[in-house]
């Protein structure tokens, strides 16, 4: 199904919608949102992407196998779980916060690692079942 | 700083399993990463027991949230004796897969998924928090569900459909019952817990609560009424995957009810009734079940059954004799019927086929390897002085002074028919001459493996026959580590006072 209409609009909707789920997944501490729904976001702007112009060009737009995100994820949720009993010998997943906060970002904490790591996740797990399912129909 | 000690296990394996997913494809160096953090991991696991045996229960309260309101993860006697028996375990499996299952099923991230099932086990032993123990048993029949799913033959899909589906069933039942309970109690905490459901006006509920976890668990430990599962399905996946099935993922089922029962809900005689009329039905209808089968797998998936009711009936009668007693057949039970499924593919590599009828003659052709068999089969039976002989003991004396005669007569039927199963098996797969049989030539048998093949094969059951022959002529040891099992399940404030007064 290729239709220049939906081919010119995901070439546009991609980097907004991939700028949204990032919006999604920094609001998410406080407020509905977070590496969950962020990473689901993201993968659909993939998908899309991979509707409009083929799956061989979304891969080739994100240059590794999705399959990849997943342990990459994985490790930085890992390291932001360790690092309370790393730095501070606090218990693990303590939340730690650094001092003052950054424009934009706010309040830098390891919860915010986290949530980075479960985005990757997200974004791997999604892909890679949907690329997975496409190929083989 | 030694306060994170007991999270070491969880954090050892997610570390492997995360490495080995980035080597998806490469299967050679999965087998050598997943090895190294296997004895890594029963490193870490010995640690944690020494720690644990040395200064009593610890806590961790994840994320510096205090008891009742965060998850606290508990290592007491119990829970560290069982992460040390899951990494042995875990060890002899992973060296027995590196050549017992095939590439194509490794390629699919076998060993990375195998860390995670690891990983949900220490988790769910370790866990003070009963939404937390669900969640791990979910990581746990995730994992599973992978594992008995890889490869795809056809036999093997539906044998999974099955454990699949009333696996699912048992997790959608025991989240129901903690919906109630914490909408009786208001709390999820164990030891929380303890003190407030006592004090609910509407114990009837309690009851009714209580009956739920137990159906969610029996479905997950394969007890009587609910245990069709099991034979339906353990014997389709390779060797290394229903070895690691066999010796644990009923145990946790086992190991969930010991704390369900023991700290959250009274016993009531009720509750004791139902559960002695479970375990005898078990032992009874498991014991049967196996008499009749040829597949040799399918025998041994039969015995688990059998012996899991040794472990209600224990935990039935609820003192500290026979706590003890079930602490020890648990040790027991783990490494055992780990091994029991590791000889299942041993013999299937010898002869490709696990059906009784067709094959024969292993003692005159490996007559060593027999005799280190011997030794495994001989300890399932109780023969003293080997390892299921002193657990046995602990439980005929309480089922006597508790004057319960029909657990101790099913005591002594499931032993004579284990006994039974495991001549009648001998002498079929052992002492009768080999049937003629046409050698597939595209089959690998064992005589045609390379030494260092061969090695991979037989070192794992060494590994756990040492450690089974240990717990026989070391049962002193065991029987201490046992008591303290039992002295801190039975005084539940023990573990209330570990968890509550430590933050």
């Amino acid at each position: 199904m290729k239709t220049i209409i939906l081919q010119t609009a995901s070439n546009y909707l991609l980097p907004v919608l991939l700028l949204f789920s990032v919006f999604i997944l920094l609001r998410g501490h406080y407020l509905p949102g977070g590496g969950f729904v962020g990473g689901l976001v993201a993968a659909i702007a993939f998908v899309l992407d991979a509707f409009a112009n083929g799956i061989n060009e979304t891969k080739r737009v994100l240059k590794f196998h999705p399959g990849y995100f997943m342990p990459v994820g994985l490790g930085i949720a890992f390291l932001s779980a360790i690092s309370p009993i790393v730095l501070a010998d606090l218990p693990i997943m303590t939340g730690l916060w650094a001092d003052g906060s950054i424009p934009v970002l706010g309040t830098i904490g390891s919860a915010l690692f986290f949530d980075t790591g479960v985005y990757l996740v997200v974004i791997g797990a999604a892909l890679t079942i949907i690329f997975t399912i496409s190929e083989s129909a | 700083m030694t306060n994170h000690i007991i999270t070491l296990p969880l954090l050892v394996n997610l570390f492997i399993s995360i490495i080995l997913m980035f080597y998806w494809r490469k299967v050679r160096l999965q087998k050598i990463v997943s090895v190294a953090g296997s004895v890594l991991g029963l490193a870490v696991a010995i640690l944690v027991f020494i720690h644990v045996y040395q200064n009593g229960t610890q806590t961790v309260a994840s994320g510096n949230w205090s008891a009742p309101f965060g998850i606290v993860l508990v290592g007491d006697m119990l829970a560290a004796t069982l992460i040390l028996l899951t990494a042995i375990s875990a060890l002899a499996v992973s060296v027995f897969s590196t050549v017992a299952v095939i590439n194509a099923r490794l390629r699919f991230g076998y060993f990375s998924v195998f860390h995670f099932l690891i990983l949900g086990l220490n988790g769910a032993f370790l866990t003070g928090d009963i939404f937390n123990l669900y969640v791990w048993f979910e990581i746990i029949i995730i994992s599973s569900f992978v594992l008995i799913s890889i490869g795809g033959e056809k036999n093997q899909l539906e044998g999974a459909v099955k454990y699949f589906t009333l696996n699912f069933f048992a997790s959608m039942i025991f989240l129901t019952a903690l919906g109630i309970l914490y909408g009786l109690a208001g709390t999820l905490n164990m030891a929380d817990l303890s003190a407030k459901v006592s004090q609910i006006d509407n114990q009837v509920l309690v009851e009714v609560c209580a009956i739920l976890f137990l159906v969610g668990f029996g479905i997950k430990s394969a007890v009587f009424p609910l245990y069709f599962w099991l034979p339906a399905s353990y014997h389709t996946p390779p060797a290394a995957v229903s070895a690691i099935f066999s010796g644990l993922l009923t145990k946790v089922g086992v190991y969930a009810m010991i704390r369900v029962f023991s700290v959250i809900f009274e016993m009531t005689p009720f509750l004791q009734t139902l559960l002695m009329v479970i375990a005898v039905l078990t032992i009874f209808s498991g014991g049967v079940g196996s008499l009749i089968q040829n597949n040799i797998r399918k025998v041994f998936s039969y015995l688990i059954i059998c012996h899991i009711g040794f472990m209600i009936g224990g935990l039935a009668m609820f003192t500290k004799v026979a706590i003890a007693g079930v602490a020890f057949y648990l040790i027991h039970d783990i490494i055992i019927k780990t091994n029991l499924f590791l000889i299942a593919g041993l013999i299937f590599r010898m002869k490709a086929s696990s059906s009784m009828r067709k094959i024969g003659g292993i003692y005159s052709n490996y007559p060593k390897l027999s005799l280190l068999i011997s030794i495994p089969l001989f300890s399932l039976i109780g023969i003293p002085p080997l390892s299921g002989f002193w657990p046995k003991i602990s439980l005929i004396i309480a089922s006597f002074e508790l004057k319960h005669y029909w657990f101790f007569g099913a005591l002594i039927f499931g032993s004579f028919i284990t006994l039974v199963i495991i001549a009648r098996l001998w002498s079929r797969v052992f002492w009768k001459e080999q049937p003629k049989m046409d050698s597939n030539p595209k089959f690998n048998y064992f005589y045609q493996l390379s030494k260092f093949d061969k090695m991979r094969f037989v070192l794992p059951i060494v590994l756990l026959t040492i450690v089974t022959l240990y717990i026989g002529f070391g049962a002193e040891h065991i029987q201490e580590i046992s008591t303290r099992i039992a002295e801190e399940i039975v005084n539940k404030d023990l573990y209330i006072n570990a968890v509550l007064k430590s933050s």
